[in-house]
């Protein structure tokens, strides 16, 4: 009977070496170890065997039972896993075939450099004042200093609706209507659309976008004005950027002065972009003039202030890499896709 | 304002000052520097010629063959249209492989068929003048022939181009940015001595000045000329004009517009014989007063603008212009320098009004100090004598009426400090006023009469921190108290409707706020009282916008122009309705309209509606419905909604009118929306709830009715909502027939209804009980189940 197992153990072993599917495993199965299987008539003899040898017999009738039940699991296993992976093999993609992208719009390159800006300045405590665009010559001009006659009204070249109303030729005047109903401190940006009568070409639009800001409190200083600048600009254009104040005018701020960043381009040595000087202009700014603050109700003996103002078609322009100011307002989808 | 570097030195020392040093300094203390540049760098080849024999052009009867003597051993040939030359002229010569002002290459050619070796220039080729002239520059017949024109006309030298505030008149002259100059390298500025002048006669016997009113000439200063000698200017002096952008006309012109660039101070000088009385009166224009300008210009002066006049009649237009009828020609023998300050504002309403922006109005109209009349005045009788120009009588007339004082301030150094946040002492304080003239003196700032833009301590702040350098100050974060900052509940919503249209594909557009008349037409918006600008660049952008359609359909009709085959846009627009009564005026009321336009294969009413019931969903709004609109002239009638938020109109949607689009040229089907942002705001929340996720299943009933075709599916639901139950979870339209099968004039219509109970699992019997109702109200409005 040893034998009889011994060659059962050898016959599973070598007919499962070559079963490749779980049908003839299980076959096998039946085969070895099922009711009718080879293992059970073996078993079936086992009354015939002395007292001395059943132990033994069983023992290694055992074994052969547990070494085939092992034997035909680690095949099943095995062919599973080859199976598995056989279809995984069928499932292969091309991976190099074009991706379904989700078709979403996109916002205009201009909102998305105004909600940067307005990030920055969220950040250093500032809220968003807003304010009419068709204004009062009085908020536009007047109470910023700048009264009927005033020569620096020409340089402004305005839309009027009528003798006392214009378009607004600068976000300025939201500063006006925010300290008359505001009390300091005050801290506030204001972006928004700004109107002067300029022809339409690559580099000027009757229509753009400005960025006013404004801080009043008690004791702010030109280096307060000159530091919360520095952040703002490190933060748009990097942390290496140099920053220099030139002495400027603006009727509505004294002293003032024009911003120069180092050409983002050429890092100052001077290229097309900064025209060769290593630097480009980017914003006006000053301290508030005092007659604005009287003008709106605040002492300017107690208070002080800064306000500053950024043309933000130039920053998308510089940002974006954009010649041709006429795209921003042209809406071609070609464009917008861009952003 | 031109600076040439070689006048700056009769004022300072520029040794060891690098143009480029000198630049960036003056640049960095306020005087900003455009560029230097020598304008002799734009030419080559151009020399003086001297014409020595002309032909006609065999071909052309408006051009000649000339000889022209360039110094070299042959005289080159030129052909040349100009009606001017005549043999013997000397005039500049562009040669073969030249080059002039503004890249202009010239080059050998043939006119009709005959060679010319280059060219003969006008006064425009050669930069010197921004006119168009009409004809070659005749140079005088001394010239050097075959000298380089540059050093001829004297553009060869380094010029610095200065952009002034306006704040700054004093700086619109050669002392002024000397002085700038001086201060901002903290070298010695000096203005040389003038000398007295005149012989022993006094002005006073030839003539006499009055005004009428001080507030419109506070000085006039007159001095008298006799037996002048008009001819050219010398050399030096036109070349100086030349390079500051001024023509040479006159010796007495000359020392006119020489005076106005070297002192700022404007200058006149007027025939004296042609002035009647020999009386000046500065008074206000009389109504349609008739004068004729020196530029043979007619004009009608009216009250507002300052008149000079003599005993009789306007002879000139006070700052702006004089007038022909007293102007200085080669006959004149004794004249009358002008020399005064006028009004400020009336120069400036006075040009405007002719039409007349001169330098000299430039000048007046940002406020002269009237204290630099006796200095111009006297310069100029001392260039006379200089130049032998004529003989200066003695005195003046001098009518100074209101006279300009020292503006008188605290010296607060602490104050300073404070407010630029440095920490200077008072010495260096001192030291930089002291530079620009203002003198300090017992606790007192004395400020130059000339510096009439410095009225309190921000503006001394500013003279003391321009030249400390803006860049040596401080930087510093405001000690200020905290705020929280933020964006409005507003802006807020603005950025998630950007966020939830974008997601849906739209892409954001920009267009101008103002549109053409003919738009309101087009797209059938009735313009009524529209918001309309005095001054439009043109008439298609001459009204402000009344409604977002047209720009919206602009986008649509850029994209369709430009083949594209779906466009999906919107716009977060301002739309200005007429005006309403606020503080201190009248405004537009200005409203926000979110504007949506689409078209393409997918693009049909329910797209739009999708959109919009999404948008409205994703804002935390639930109480929105769509009602049939028929009335809105802009929309297709059977394929329009209002849109409404409870009881609220939010706005329209849907296909845009055929006529519409017809109009504005898009052949796509259009489908549009137009909300308000207002009325979103109102019902807008970013609150949301939670609610428990279900524990028990849901069961679902599906039911196809039959019905009229012309029946509202709303009709269907509210019947469903009507029967509602706490258990009756949600119902879903999932088919509408229409056919063969149901026959002519109905439909079918197919809901899958969902019930849920929160706590338990419904019973078919609870469920049957509600789906017997619904149907039995089905019935009643003609509805049988299929």
């Amino acid at each position: 009977m040893k034998e009889q197992l011994s060659s059962i153990k050898q016959s599973a072993e070598k007919a499962l070496s070559g079963a490749i599917d779980l049908n003839e495993i299980e076959n096998l199965r039946v085969k070895f170890l099922g009711k009718k299987g080879d293992l059970t008539s073996v078993m079936k003899g086992m009354g015939k065997l002395s007292n001395e040898e059943r132990p033994i017999i069983g023992k290694l009738a055992n074994e052969v039972r547990t070494f085939i039940e092992c034997a035909l699991d680690e095949k099943k296993d095995a062919l599973l896993k080859k199976a598995k992976a056989a279809k995984l093999e069928l499932e292969t993609v091309d991976v190099g075939l074009p991706g379904k992208i989700p078709s979403t719009g996109k916002r205009h390159p201009m909102t998305t450099v105004i909600d940067d800006l307005n990030e920055i300045f969220i950040g250093m405590g500032f809220t968003i004042a807003e304010g009419p665009e068709v204004e009062l010559d009085y908020y536009n001009f007047e109470a910023l200093n700048l009264p009927p006659d005033h020569p620096a009204r020409d340089t402004q070249d305005t839309f009027y609706i009528n003798e006392n109303t214009v378009l607004r030729t600068q976000t300025s005047p939201v500063q006006i209507r925010v300290m008359e109903n505001q009390k300091p401190p005050v801290r506030i940006i204001s972006p928004g659309r700004v109107y002067r009568s300029d022809a339409v070409d690559a580099t000027h639009s009757p229509v753009f976008h400005q960025m006013e800001g404004l801080v009043v409190d008690e004791g702010i200083t030109m280096a307060d004005l000159k530091g919360t600048l520095e952040v703002f600009i490190k933060k748009l254009y990097g942390e290496d950027t140099k920053v220099r104040f030139r002495p400027h005018h603006f009727p509505f701020t004294e002293p003032s002065a024009e911003v120069d960043i180092s050409c983002f381009n050429c890092g100052g040595e001077g290229c097309r972009i900064c025209k060769g000087e290593g630097w480009i202009e980017i914003l006006g700014c000053g301290m508030v003039h005092p007659k604005v603050l009287e003008n709106c109700g605040i002492d300017p003996d107690k208070y002080s202030g800064f306000a500053f103002g950024i043309g933000l078609e130039r920053v998308a322009m510089f940002r974006y890499g954009i010649d041709d100011l006429r795209l921003f307002y042209e809406n071609d989808l070609g464009f917008l896709k861009q952003f | 304002m031109n600076l040439p570097l070689s006048w700056l030195k009769d004022y300072m020392n520029t040794g060891g000052i690098s143009n480029k040093e000198y630049a960036d300094m003056l640049t960095m203390s306020g005087s900003i520097v455009e560029g230097i540049e020598n304008p002799a760098d734009e030419f080559k080849n151009v020399v003086v010629g001297k014409i020595t024999k002309i032909e006609k052009h065999p071909d052309a009867d408006k051009l000649v063959i000339c000889q022209v003597d360039v110094g070299e051993d042959k005289d080159i040939q030129i052909v040349t249209g100009a009606p001017n030359v005549f043999e013997g002229a000397v005039v500049p010569v562009a040669k073969h492989k030249s080059l002039l002002p503004g890249g202009v290459k010239i080059t050998k050619g043939k006119l009709r068929g005959v060679v010319s070796m280059g060219m003969m220039c006008s006064t425009d080729e050669l930069g010197i003048s921004k006119e168009r002239a009409t004809g070659i520059l005749i140079l005088p017949d001394d010239t050097p022939i075959g000298e380089d024109i540059t050093k001829v006309l004297g553009l060869d030298e380094s010029v610095a181009e200065f952009e002034i505030t306006s704040n700054r008149p004093d700086c619109m002259s050669i002392i002024g940015l000397a002085r700038e100059s001086a201060a901002t390298f903290s070298r010695e500025f000096k203005i040389p001595e003038i000398k007295k002048t005149g012989n022993s006669e006094d002005a006073n016997d030839y003539a006499s000045v009055e005004i009428t009113d001080p507030e419109l000439c506070p000085r006039y200063i007159g001095r008298v000329v006799k037996n002048v000698k008009i001819g050219p200017s010398p050399k030096w002096m036109q070349h100086r004009l030349t390079a500051c952008g001024l023509r040479a006309i006159n010796n007495i012109v000359d020392i006119t517009n020489y005076i106005m660039l070297e002192y700022g101070q404007p200058m006149h000088a007027y025939d004296l014989d042609n002035v009647e009385g020999k009386k000046i009166i500065v008074r206000d224009a009389y109504e349609n007063e008739k004068l004729e300008t020196l530029d043979d210009q007619p004009h009608e002066l009216n009250p507002g603008m300052i008149t000079i006049a003599d005993e009789k009649r306007a002879i000139g237009v006070a700052g702006v212009m004089g007038g022909a009828n007293s102007e200085v020609t080669d006959s004149t023998t004794n004249i009358l320098f002008e020399s005064a300050n006028f009004h400020p504002a009336l120069v400036r309403r006075g040009a405007k009004a002719l039409g007349m922006r001169t330098d000299a109005s430039a000048l007046f109209e940002k406020g002269l100090d009237p204290n630099n009349c006796m200095d111009a005045i006297n310069r100029a009788c001392e260039l006379i004598e200089e130049m032998g120009a004529g003989e200066v009588v003695g005195g003046c007339i001098d009518v100074y009426l209101k006279k300009k004082e020292n503006t008188i301030l605290d010296f607060e150094p602490e104050k300073i400090n404070k407010f630029l946040g440095t920490d200077m002492s008072d010495d260096e304080m001192i030291g930089y006023l002291t530079r620009l003239e203002f003198k300090v003196e017992s606790g007192k700032i004395i400020v130059p009469t000339f510096r009439g833009d410095v009225e309190a301590m921000a503006d001394v702040a500013e003279e003391v921190a321009r030249l400390y350098g803006y860049n040596n100050l401080p930087t510093t974060l405001m000690n200020s108290r905290v705020m929280a900052g933020g964006k409005t509940f507003k802006q807020k919503i603005e950025s998630k409707i950007k966020t939830l249209l974008t997601s849906y594909g739209l892409y954001e557009t920009m267009t101008y706020s103002f549109i053409d008349p003919k738009e309101f037409e087009q797209t059938r918006v009735t313009m009524g009282e529209a918001v309309k600008i005095l001054n439009p660049l043109g008439e298609e952008n001459s009204v402000m916008r009344k409604s977002m359609l047209s720009s919206i359909l602009k986008t649509m009709r850029v994209n369709s122009n430009r083949r594209a085959s779906e466009a999906k846009a919107f716009e977060i627009g301002t739309v200005y309705l007429p005006e309403k009564p606020v503080k201190d005026g009248y405004l537009p009321e200005e409203k926000q309209i979110v504007a949506i336009g689409m078209y393409g294969s997918d693009v049909d009413f329910f797209s739009i509606k999708g959109i919009v019931q999404g948008l409205l969903q994703g804002l935390g709004i639930k109480n929105f419905s769509f009602e049939v609109e028929k009335e809105n002239q802009s929309y297709h009638p059977g394929r329009c909604a209002a849109v409404r938020l409870g009881s609220d109109l939010l706005g329209y949607i849907g296909q845009v009118h055929p006529e519409v689009l017809e109009n504005v040229k898009v052949p796509q089907t259009v489908y549009s929306a137009e909300l308000d942002l207002n009325t979103i705001l109102a019902h807008a929340t970013f609150d949301r709830e939670y609610k428990e996720l279900p524990k028990f299943p849901a069961s679902s009933r599906d039911i196809a009715v039959v019905t009229d075709k012309a029946l509202s599916v709303r009709e269907i639901e509210r019947i469903i909502d009507d029967n509602r139950t706490d258990f009756l979870e949600s119902y879903k339209l999932f088919d509408v027939y229409e056919g063969e099968q149901v026959g002519d004039g109905k439909k079918s219509v197919a809901y899958s209804i969902t019930f849920r109970a929160a706590d338990r699992t419904l019973t078919d019997a609870e469920i049957n009980k509600v789906m017997d109702k619904i149907l039995a109200g089905l019935k009643d409005i003609g509805a049988e189940l299929r």
